[in-house]
């Protein structure tokens, strides 16, 4: 590990603190409906949508206010609709336009079509295929990247209604889901994503509609070089932590991620809102100390994680020590591991990258997660089964980290002898039942899949894995090759991602078992968390004294990591002490 | 008129943290204190651990029921195992009783806390079996009948040595009770016909004099009843924080569960790839399984509550439900009673105050001599006054022509007539009257000197001489000792002390600065009591109060703990939902802290149950894929010998874990009145630290032991 790469790593966090405040306030104002300084440009269309879609207003003028159920309703009516209408684009891609390459039905099977478009719906973003030899420029502009701005968006509302059950006392509401998803969309996502694709152009990102390019290489072979409206899915892909990359190679790739100083930019968009809404959720609860711990503690975790994968990465193996890498950095080269890294970025901001990348849902990469070390690569496996809570997706990690949250405080909170409590409202039975559903469904749907995964046997050159036995698709085998499986379905039902890769999973049987890993890890977690904040919001908040448990200092913060690690650790550690952890040890 | 011949129990003060040890909880041991290990009781908690198997009784707890269906399942194995002469039977055999033990472990911690309950009860009940009653018919005649006959409104007569049938409220007579069955208190107390002493309570003993009493209760539904199925815990209903605990712990047994399930496959896909070593067996999956699920907690938890509830019996509470004694814990507002609580009850004469040309002796003379025939409180505190401050010894008065003039509502003074002059003593107004009609001058400083003791909160009683203002006796109420260091422990702790009182807000205000209290309610009637309540309500927050009289039945209903005082009136123990035997209101205090460390307790073998799986993990993990993987053996960080022995070595600590943390579960964790935050740093450090690390050494010692005695 270098002093320079320390630097690079310490510039990024430095500009996520510096943000986390003026982003966080303006949020909980856009949010609440207040006035912004964007208002006056925006307000009209805000209105317009409104009207447009018919959305209940009050007498005020203001959308109604919702129950818990029917907030659920719409979002799960949104975003079955959504995800058909998804479908349908990938399906009819050779009737519609922007198709300069002709790509048609035959690209897209209805099983790939399927994983896509419940990916993108679920803000997962786990491509199966090849984007740039599968979908036309008009999928990836009128399906993906409007996925984008609407999943990230959909999943801020959800931890606002969350946030709202906290805030709120003796109410049946938690919000309006369409305003909640379209003042995301149109004060939030949108003129950030503005900026943030004008500035990836001035860095060398692509932006045309061109046929693809063909080139002759210096070695003598013609290459074809794939074009497209990047830039603009490009922004949304990051600050939505979206994660599905416009080409295959995703964030490795030169026209997405041209310099170090793009590099930067994408990462600092990943953990941009996640930070911020700590913020918002202070600035709610009206107490921003609250939200502070919340991001001294996800900043906690995500320190450890870049403190491994960065180690590892740079230390090396003995495999590689033994071929005659030299493994320590000088001026000229940057040892370590440098397989699947590319050298633009070096392994500082690679292992940042996957760090980051996986502590909030986005799952775009700039190397190879595969060609890890086994401990380097076992951080971002190990983050996704966190729950993806250090700073997380858009509002998924604050979400999250509340469940998580509520439990360290239903656990421990007894201990200062009164019944649990959290931001003066009593954690009791419906709470605790619920999270508990949410996380049952997390680990239940990674480990039955993955069991599934490692022994299901099916007939060669069939429909469902032509491959053969699930286990076939590998390209690794013994440890190494079970953890692809394990990545594969924790990143699925986490709505990462991203992929280890090494596993080909576009057949039927992946795509299928993928695809509803990913439904269950976003819908069935959050619908349980909808229902805790109705029943937070119809409580009375219990003023605070010198008796209660002190949810803002060090303390809780210890507390809370302590949590998140012990409980990920003990569902997990058999699974992962037979995949990165052996694997390590056998080196 | 003290109407009871019962010293007051206030007048004891316990102080709320003893010295370093085990009971530094701040718990005095009540009386019906034993040792934690009675001989009787261990006996018939060992029979009922066995009982407790019954599969249909243990579904209830889902961990403990995981566990027996792991041990039916492992027991089923090993048979096979047997009849097919398969090698390992030594290792399947101790797994089996190993995991069998374990949810013995746990019965027994349960029926230990039921144990001293039942006893009890049982005693209890011997009182209640062959009573019977004298019924008055309605023609006036008295039949002997069985007291299990009697219904509401029938009427009783009750002679000296009888036992009271039924409850009821004395509608005649006046006589000395014995209420050591409901209380442990050998003292009599004393029940008469009117007022807030008229209630009597099925199963005590007359000792003196008769008294007739209308039956208020049928069969069955006496107080002496419901104490029987309270202490016996017949209707113990899981409270709402356990049941919320229930869930969690059944949801992570789940997640274990589902762990262990896919360890299988998982195992299958490493040992294909790997090309050796097999998949873990099914016994050792269960062992596993066992390890891993919080079985500390599962196994405890009803004992824990079981025992909250019988540690406020002993301390002479009867709590009509464990949700009371868990809300007590939450309390965020105690309201005390001034009288009897933070002051002794009686206000005291603290000084003598003469006016300019009086000498202190003059007036301690005439203090004494108007109050040596008074006999209230105060009266006697003159006395007591003038004799430690002046010298001055009790006079024989009756051979001085002495007319003593009692206290009167018209007059509002007492004294006396003696060797010619008139001797009065009175609040400020009436002396005044008095002296002005007999053509007196009421001295300006008097008055000053009044009010200035009034200002402080104190009483001013005037003492006149003829026409003559002698000086004013300075009345004070006494604040107990060690009252305001248990407020301010309470405030540390965060709950809120708000004094009640008849007084003044001048006199309340007095009282509660000297008393430490946080706010006060002066010239409180029934009503504001309960609207304070309401209030305080509102702004959520949980209130505990204590209340005698039936006007106070509607506000102990109101508040979330309400401690009824025995020699209250029925409406009133009716009304609250729990009953002090002793009839002391400090003890309000020590529910409070009782309720704490029943949470405290819970919590503290939660997190100690989750975090003893760490070392579990560490044991296990290798142990089973020690031939799959060799190079797994790395994280057998505590060189465990053999793998049965790893394996067995974790199942055992699981077990045994349990049966030492009983005595924790019965007796609850130490618990002192700190903030929360420094509780919370202490107990996360002993039992979540604490419980990280505590098993490797245990689990390790338990290999070498295995090792040594050559069962692994």
């Amino acid at each position: 590990m270098t002093p320079n790469g320390w630097l690079q790593i310490a510039l990024f966090f430095v500009l996520i603190i510096a943000c986390a405040k003026p982003l966080g306030k303006f949020i909980a104002e856009v949010m609440e409906g207040r006035r912004t300084f964007l208002t006056g440009l925006l307000g009209p269309v805000e209105r317009l949508v409104y009207r447009l879609c018919g959305v209940t207003l009050d007498p005020e003028g203001k959308p109604e206010e919702q129950h818990w159920t029917r907030y659920a309703g719409a979002l799960l009516a949104f975003s079955a609709f959504s995800a058909l209408l998804l479908y349908a684009f990938q399906r009819l891609q050779g009737w519609l336009p922007f198709n300069p390459q002709g790509l048609n039905q035959n690209n897209v099977s209805p099983d790939l079509a399927f994983n896509t478009s419940v990916s993108f719906t679920t803000n997962t973003n786990w491509q199966s295929y090849v984007p740039e030899t599968t979908l036309s420029y008009f999928v990836q502009m009128a399906g993906m990247t409007v996925h984008n701005f609407l999943s990230a968006a959909a999943g801020l509302g959800i931890a606002m209604a969350l946030v709202r059950g906290f805030a709120r006392q003796s109410v049946q509401t938690i919000g309006n889901f369409w305003a909640d998803l379209t003042r995301a969309t149109l004060y939030i996502l949108l003129p950030i994503s503005v900026v943030a694709a004008l500035f990836f152009c001035s860095q060398g990102v692509i932006q045309n509609l061109n046929g693809y390019e063909t080139a002759t290489t210096l070695e003598g072979p013609r290459q074809t070089i794939a074009q497209g409206p990047v830039a603009s899915q490009e922004a949304i892909k990051m600050l939505g932590t979206n994660g599905g990359g416009f080409f295959n190679a995703n964030s490795a790739h030169p026209y997405e991620n041209p310099t170090p100083l793009s590099n930067l930019a994408q990462m600092f968009l990943i953990f941009l809102i996640p930070g911020a809404l700590t913020y918002t959720f202070g600035i709610m609860v009206r107490d921003t100390k609250q939200g502070w711990a919340l991001f001294g503690a996800m900043s906690v975790l995500w320190f450890a994680g870049v403190l491994t994968a960065y180690n590892f990465e740079q230390a090396g193996t003995p495999v590689l020590s033994k071929a005659g890498v030299e493994l320590s950095p000088t001026g000229e080269q940057s040892g370590g591991n440098m397989e699947g890294k590319e050298t633009r970025f070096g392994i500082a901001n690679t292992a940042l990258f996957a760090t980051v990348t996986t502590d909030a849902s986005c799952g775009a990469v700039n190397g190879m997660h595969d060609s890890f070390t086994p401990l380097g690569g076992l951080v971002p496996l190990f983050n996704i089964q966190l729950g993806e809570v250090v700073f997380g997706g858009v509002g998924a990690g604050l979400y999250g980290m509340l469940m998580f949250a509520i439990l360290a405080v239903f656990i421990a909170g007894l201990m200062v002898g009164r019944t649990p409590e959290y931001l003066g409202k009593k954690i009791e039975k419906k709470e605790v039942k619920m999270a508990m559903i949410a996380m049952l469904v997390l680990a239940a749907a990674i480990l039955f899949f993955t069991a599934a995964g490692s022994v299901a046997e099916f007939a060669k050159n069939g429909y469902w894995n032509p491959q053969g036995p699930a286990t076939a698709n590998l390209n690794n085998p013994g440890a190494h090759g079970f953890a692809e499986i394990l990545y594969a379905y924790t990143s699925g039902t986490g709505n990462n991602g991203s992929a280890f890769a090494g596993i080909s999973a576009n057949t039927p049987w992946y795509n299928l078992t993928i695809g509803l890993a990913m439904l269950i890890g976003r819908f069935l977690m959050v619908l349980p968390l909808l229902a805790i904040a109705s029943s937070l919001a119809a409580k009375r908040q219990v003023p605070a004294s010198a008796g209660t448990f002190p949810t803002h200092g060090p303390l809780f913060v210890g507390l809370l990591v302590g949590v998140v690690v012990i409980v990920g650790a003990l569902t997990y550690f058999p699974a992962l002490s037979l995949g990165p952890l052996v694997e390590h040890l056998m080196l | 008129m003290p109407t009871e011949l019962q010293e007051p129990q206030s007048h004891v003060m316990t102080p709320l943290v003893t010295d370093g040890d085990s009971t530094a909880l701040g718990l005095s041991r009540g009386k019906r204190a034993q040792p934690l290990f009675d001989p009787p009781i261990v006996r018939r908690a060992l029979v009922d651990s066995f009982i407790k198997l019954n599969p249909r009784t243990l579904a209830k707890n889902p961990v403990m029921f995981v566990v027996e269906v792991g041990a039916m399942l492992t027991t089923v194995l090993l048979f096979r195992t047997i009849g097919a002469g398969h090698q390992g039977v030594l290792f399947q055999a101790q797994i089996a009783a190993w995991l069998w033990f374990t949810v013995l472990f746990a019965n027994f911690a349960e029926a230990m806390a039921e144990g001293r309950g039942k006893a009890q009860a049982d005693n209890l009940r011997k009182t209640k079996s062959d009573a019977t009653a004298r019924l008055i018919t309605p023609a006036g005649k008295v039949e002997v009948v069985g007291a299990a006959s009697l219904r509401k409104g029938d009427v009783c007569l009750c002679e000296p040595d009888d036992i009271i049938p039924s409850d009821g409220e004395v509608i005649e007579g006046i006589a000395s009770v014995d209420e050591s069955v409901i209380t442990g208190e050998s003292a009599p107390v004393i029940r008469e016909s009117g007022g807030d002493r008229s209630a009597v309570t099925g199963g005590t003993r007359v000792l003196s004099d008769y008294i007739k009493v209308r039956i208020t209760s049928n069969p069955g539904e006496t107080f002496l009843d419901r104490m029987i199925s309270l202490v016996e815990g017949a209707q113990r209903q899981k409270t709402p924080n356990e049941i919320a605990l229930n869930i969690m712990i059944a949801g992570l047994t789940l997640i274990f569960l589902f762990a262990v399930m896919t360890l299988a496959p998982f195992a299958k896909y490493s040992v294909t790839r790997a090309n050796a070593g097999a998949i873990p067996s099914v016994i050792v999956l269960v062992s596993l399984l066992v390890c891993l699920i919080p079985t500390t907690i599962g196994g405890l938890l009803s004992a824990i509550g079981i025992a909250g509830m019988d540690r406020v019996m002993q301390h002479n509470v009867l709590a009509m439900s464990g949700k009371a004694v868990e809300a007590a814990g939450d309390v965020n507002t105690l309201l005390l009673d001034k009288t009897g609580t933070i002051t002794l009850g009686n206000r005291q004469a603290v000084e003598l105050i003469p006016v300019a040309g009086v000498t202190g002796e003059e007036l301690a003379d005439a203090a004494q001599l108007s109050s040596l025939a008074d006999e209230t409180p105060e009266g006697r505190s003159i006395v007591v006054l003038a004799k430690e401050k002046y010298g001055l010894r009790g006079r024989e008065i009756s051979a001085h022509n002495a007319e003593f003039i009692p206290f009167s509502a018209q007059t509002r003074m007492s004294g006396i007539n003696f060797e010619g002059h008139q001797i009065r003593k009175g609040a400020t107004r009436s002396v005044k009257r008095y002296i002005i009609d007999m053509g007196g001058v009421f001295p300006q400083q008097v008055e000053d000197i009044a009010d200035g003791i009034s200002r402080t909160g104190g009483t001013p009683l005037v003492v006149s001489r003829d026409k003559q203002a002698l000086g004013v006796i300075h009345l004070k109420d006494v604040v107990k000792g060690g009252m305001r260091e248990r407020f301010a422990q309470m405030r540390l702790m965060g709950i809120r002390t708000v004094m009640i009182t008849g007084d003044n807000p001048l006199t309340a205000a007095a009282i509660a600065a000297e008393a430490g209290v946080d706010d006060f309610l002066a010239q409180a009637t029934p009503k504001d009591k309960l609207d304070l309540i309401k209030k305080e309500q509102a702004g959520g927050r949980l209130v505990a109060m204590t209340g005698d009289g039936t006007n106070d039945a509607p506000a102990l209903a109101q508040a979330d703990v309400g401690v009824a005082m025995n020699t209250g009136t029925m409406a009133a123990k009716e009304a609250g939902n729990m009953v002090d035997l002793d009839s002391n209101p400090t003890k309000l205090i020590e529910i409070v802290a009782i309720g704490k460390q029943l949470l405290i307790t819970r919590g503290a073998l939660t997190t100690f149950s989750i975090a003893n799986d760490v070392a579990k993990y560490f044991a296990i993990i290798p142990a089973m894929f020690a031939v799959t993987y060799p190079a797994l053996n790395r994280i057998n960080i505590m060189g465990l010998h053999t793998p049965e022995s790893a394996i067995l070595s974790a199942v055992i600590f699981n077990a045994l874990i349990i049966i030492a943390l009983v005595p924790v579960a019965l007796r609850g964790v130490k618990y002192r009145p700190l903030s929360a935050g420094a509780l919370l740093r202490r107990n996360l450090l002993v039992y979540g630290l604490g419980g990280v690390i505590a098993p490797f050494p245990a689990i390790w010692a338990i290999d070498r032991l295995l090792g040594a005695l050559h069962l692994a």
